[in-house]
């Protein structure tokens, strides 16, 4: 099969951008999304030019590194999928194909199809955690824990952290992200000593790093190769206002208790 | 080259406690003043920063993905082994050393695989501890799966996502330890050289993959924690990026690489279906208990599956192994398809696969009890295929997916190399010459969080403290400057061909040489081909654009330039090793078509020493006693 391609290239962060057009030929259909690319780099190098950079690795959807707004789409065509699985058989002989970096202030362009998402990690480092030193563990079994709720906490832990929900939000919101890990440690009884702290400082961190709000209009959730779902928004909400509210409490307390 | 292994002598369920009492430390007001580079951010690599950094050392940890969860441990899907024995079917810490000392093939270090065994248990805690949510039953205690190899039910999961949850453990207590900046972390660094100062590894030279900046870093001790190298062979199970080079470095300036030609190939993997395909993918393991593994009887047989008479099919499996039939283990299964494609009964088009067959099951139990066990792997199935495994058989074929080889590590995780230890698949330690499922993400993590920890304090205890070199020594001004002239040699050559080119040519000759099966005549000639491949890769690639910019193509020219040199090695291990054992099936040391151990010529590691460019290394042995497990064949028949 053969397709058209339009490809956002960027030689560097500081460096403007534009679409070029090269025509994709000789094409197979079982051929990943990737693997077309592959060999329209291979053809681009071979007569000299310099290949289209895009970011990829496990190519099976679990890893979050590629990233690629396809026609318009974070990800491409399908659902519940990465770009990494997103088959040529999708499209059509003679399509064109769009390609574009994920798009969001946050996620600043490094080079042709790649961004920068170290504002993820950032929120991560603000608290995404729960503080247990090694060696410190009780015995696994010693905390039961329904079923139900490791099978929600796991539903929320399965993101894979590659920025769809932000490239699909017209605010760039990363309510979805940080909910998602938010809600898996709030959930489960080992996250629930800090969680206050923690969506407190992971929401903080969020508006640090140029997020924009949450309007509620769930493209992101449509995107998420994983299907994380939006209820997690809804839930991370309900804990930022009880940690506002406990911090409150908190704070008069102190006060209260310094007068006496 | 001196290999001691520093095995604690003592009664083998004693050692590893005796030589924590014995081996020395580092006090705590001390600690601080060491600094200590850890490369990778895998499971080894993050959960020994992060552990590492609570103790109060200074860390810097380094890795070539854009953030510290995206290593490759991120794939593993099936599970973790432990020796919990929470089922109470008799599992214990001897049954979990035995059974991975056995599966290995009796061809690693017994006192290590004790250790593993030992705190396999403490991994699930801490775990647990971080928020990992392993699948629980409904009383609400943790649930296991059974696995290859064993017997009992020891392998704990999180959905078929257990690497991601537990990479992702590791990588939030790496984050605690950032956030309060105990913890430096270099993302989207590529560690290209290692820096020996008199003889000790002191720091690493870099290369920031973003902007092309070559650095220097300097630390008492240096950590590499950089994966397997499964990749020399282009097409794997495998992320993309997984690569040699930080080990092969090392390797060059003087650290011992062990058994390099011990490669796990995997039996049910999905074929390669042209020669633009990028990646294999692997299905799960547990699709061979309800599906049956065939090819045509006659060969070139082009009739579609359903046109193949029942009397005209060859169960292989189960014909040649009636005991265990579909479940014969990983190394058996896969040289299987191999024999029979070899005879020119394969199927598809490129003759490079076999038939697993649901038809029968789904006759016996019905469509909707398959789709409850496997919908999500036949789903993957035709995601990428896109046939539809209900209708007609899978076609599977094996593929290249674990290497057991790595540098030599004595018992604390320290190469020869004074000051360079090395964790998780880099190393060589733990699992002889085949691994059982489940045991990589077990040994990383005990590698990473409850051995390092202590180890690295008995080297650490005989280096000044405050006496970390700094960056202006002649050391490092010479690696960078070996660096640069790499770089600047890769881009200079504009030749004709690809990267990818020679990436492609080297894994058949690999795959064809130094894959399933091996011969002395087959290794000689990829010994002949490899270097002739090599001569032509420095004469002919074609890497284009700048040194100091984000360049992908110069990033993977790097890594197979490596591969190029490493490949030869594995040819030479395997051509020595005239035995067969585990994954090394040598076609001349056989028994009625399996593995003949020698074990009075081979229980040994070969440990190759590098001497130089264009000299051929030296191979050392470190010999294996078996003081607490008999040696025994392996039978499946
Ligand atoms: C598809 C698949 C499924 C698997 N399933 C299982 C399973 O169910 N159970 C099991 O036990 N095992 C499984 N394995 C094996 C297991 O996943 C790996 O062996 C293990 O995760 C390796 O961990 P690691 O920390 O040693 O290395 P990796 O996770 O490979 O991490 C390597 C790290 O090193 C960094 N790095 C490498 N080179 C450099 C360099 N030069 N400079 C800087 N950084 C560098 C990388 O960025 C990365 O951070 C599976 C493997 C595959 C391929
Ligand atoms: S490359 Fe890993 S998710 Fe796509």
């Amino acid at each position: 099969m053969k397709v058209n391609l339009r490809v956002w290239r960027q030689r560097g962060p500081d460096s403007p951008g534009e679409f070029k057009n090269y025509e994709a030929a000789d094409l197979n259909p079982n051929m990943s999304f990737l693997e077309m690319l592959d060999v329209v780099n291979d053809r681009l190098a071979s007569r000299g030019e310099e290949p289209i950079a895009f970011a990829h690795d496990c190519r099976e959807g679990i890893c979050g590194t590629c990233c690629l707004n396809i026609n318009g789409k974070p990800h491409g065509p399908g659902r519940a999928i990465a770009t990494c699985q997103t088959y040529m058989r999708s499209f059509r002989d003679g399509d064109t194909i769009t390609i574009e970096p994920f798009r969001a202030k946050p996620f600043p362009i490094l080079k042709d199809l790649v961004v920068d998402r170290s504002a993820f990690d950032r929120i991560m480092q603000s608290g995404g955690y729960v503080s247990v030193r090694t060696g410190a563990a009780p015995d696994g079994n010693s905390i039961p824990i329904s079923k139900e709720i490791a099978d929600r906490a796991m539903d929320a832990a399965q993101c894979i952290g590659c920025g769809a929900c932000v490239a699909a939000c017209k605010n760039a919101s990363a309510m979805l992200f940080v909910s998602a890990k938010v809600s898996q440690l709030s959930l489960l009884p080992q996250g629930r000593p800090e969680r206050h702290r923690r969506v407190l400082s992971m929401v903080a961190k969020m508006d640090e790093e140029g997020f924009g709000n949450c309007t509620v209009t769930g493209s992101c959730a449509a995107v998420c190769p994983k299907e994380v779902s939006l209820d997690f928004i809804t839930r991370m909400n309900r804990d930022y206002l009880a940690a506002l509210m406990h911090e409150a409490v908190g704070r008069a307390a102190g006060k209260e208790g310094g007068a006496g | 080259m001196k290999l001691e292994a520093k095995t604690p002598p003592g009664p083998l369920a004693e050692k590893w406690k005796r030589h924590q009492g014995s081996i020395k430390l580092v006090s705590p007001n001390n600690k601080r003043r060491y600094e200590v580079i850890v490369v990778g951010t895998g499971l080894a690599g993050a959960s020994a920063a992060a552990s590492l950094s609570e103790l109060g050392y200074r860390v810097k940890a380094f890795c070539f993905h854009d953030s510290a969860r995206r290593a490759h441990s991120i794939a593993a899907q099936g599970g973790i082994n432990a020796a919990k024995n929470y089922q109470n079917d008799g599992d214990s810490v001897y049954r979990l050393f035995h059974d991975t000392i056995k599966g290995g093939d009796f061809r690693a270090r017994e006192a290590n695989v004790h250790r593993l065994a030992e705190v396999s248990v403490r991994i699930i805690d801490q775990c647990v501890a971080q928020g990992v949510p392993f699948a629980r039953e409904y009383g609400g205690l943790l649930a296991n799966r059974s696995f290859g190899g064993a017997q009992v039910s020891r392998t704990f999961y999180a959905r078929g996502q257990t690497g991601q949850q537990l990479l992702l453990g590791a990588y939030s207590a790496l984050c605690k330890q950032v956030g309060s900046g105990a913890v430096q972390l270099f993302p989207n660094t590529e560690m290209l050289d290692l820096v020996l100062i008199d003889g000790q590894a002191k720091g690493i030279i870099t290369r920031n993959i973003n902007t092309g900046a070559v650095e220097r870093h300097a630390a008492d001790a240096v950590i590499l924690a950089t994966g397997g190298y499964g990749n020399v062979f282009n097409l794997s199970t495998y992320a993309r990026g997984s690569n040699a080079t930080a080990i092969w470095r090392a390797y060059r300036r003087g650290a011992g690489f062990a058994n390099p030609c011990f490669t796990q190939i995997h039996p049910t993997c999905i074929p390669v279906r042209g020669d633009y395909q990028s990646k294999l993918t692997l299905m799960s393991e547990s699709l061979r208990n309800d599906g049956r593994c065939w090819v045509p009887k006659k060969q070139a047989d082009h009739r579609p599956p359903g046109q193949i008479p029942e009397d005209e099919r060859d169960y292989y499996l189960e014909r040649m192994y009636p005991a265990y039939g579909n479940l014969a283990p990983r190394d058996i299964a896969s040289r299987a398809a191999k024999r029979v494609c070899d005879e020119g009964r394969g199927v598809g088009t490129s003759g490079l696969g076999v038939y697993l067959d649901f038809s029968d099951s789904i006759n016996r139990l019905g469509l909707k009890t398959i789709k409850e066990r496997y919908a999500n792997l036949f789903d993957i199935y035709h995601e990428i295929t896109g046939e539809d495994a209900y209708q007609a058989p899978m076609r599977i074929f094996p593929a290249v997916h674990y290497t057991m080889g790595g540098l030599w590590v004595d018992y604390n995780l320290m190469s020869n190399v004074p000051g360079l230890f090395v964790l998780g698949e880099a190393n060589f330690s733990d699992h002889g010459a085949n691994r059982l499922g489940a045991s990589a993400l077990m040994q990383g993590l005990a590698d990473g969080y409850f051995v390092i920890p202590y180890t690295i304090g008995d080297y650490l205890a005989s280096v000044k403290p405050g006496t970390t070199p700094k960056t202006d020594a002649a050391a490092f001004t010479t690696a960078e400057k070996e660096t640069q002239e790499r770089v600047q040699r890769l881009l200079s050559i504009r030749g004709k061909r690809n990267v990818s080119y020679f990436h492609k040519q080297l894994g058949k000759i690999l795959w064809d040489g130094c894959g399933m099966a091996r011969n002395q005549a087959g290794l000689e000639k990829a010994l002949q081909a490899i270097p002739e491949l090599r001569a032509e890769f420095w004469k002919d690639v074609n890497v284009l654009g700048e040194s100091l910019s984000m360049n992908q193509s110069l990033e993977v020219a790097h890594r197979v330039a490596d591969f190029l040199e490493l490949g030869e090695v594995m040819c030479m291990d395997a051509l020595t090793r005239t035995e067969s054992c585990g994954c090394h099936f040598r076609e001349e040391s056989q028994e009625a078509g399996e593995c003949k151990r020698d074990d009075e010529r081979f229980a040994h590691a070969a440990v190759w020493e590098f001497k130089g460019d264009g000299q051929k290394p030296e191979r050392h042995t470190e010999s294996l006693n078996y003081e607490f497990t008999t040696l025994a064949t392996r039978s499946y028949k």
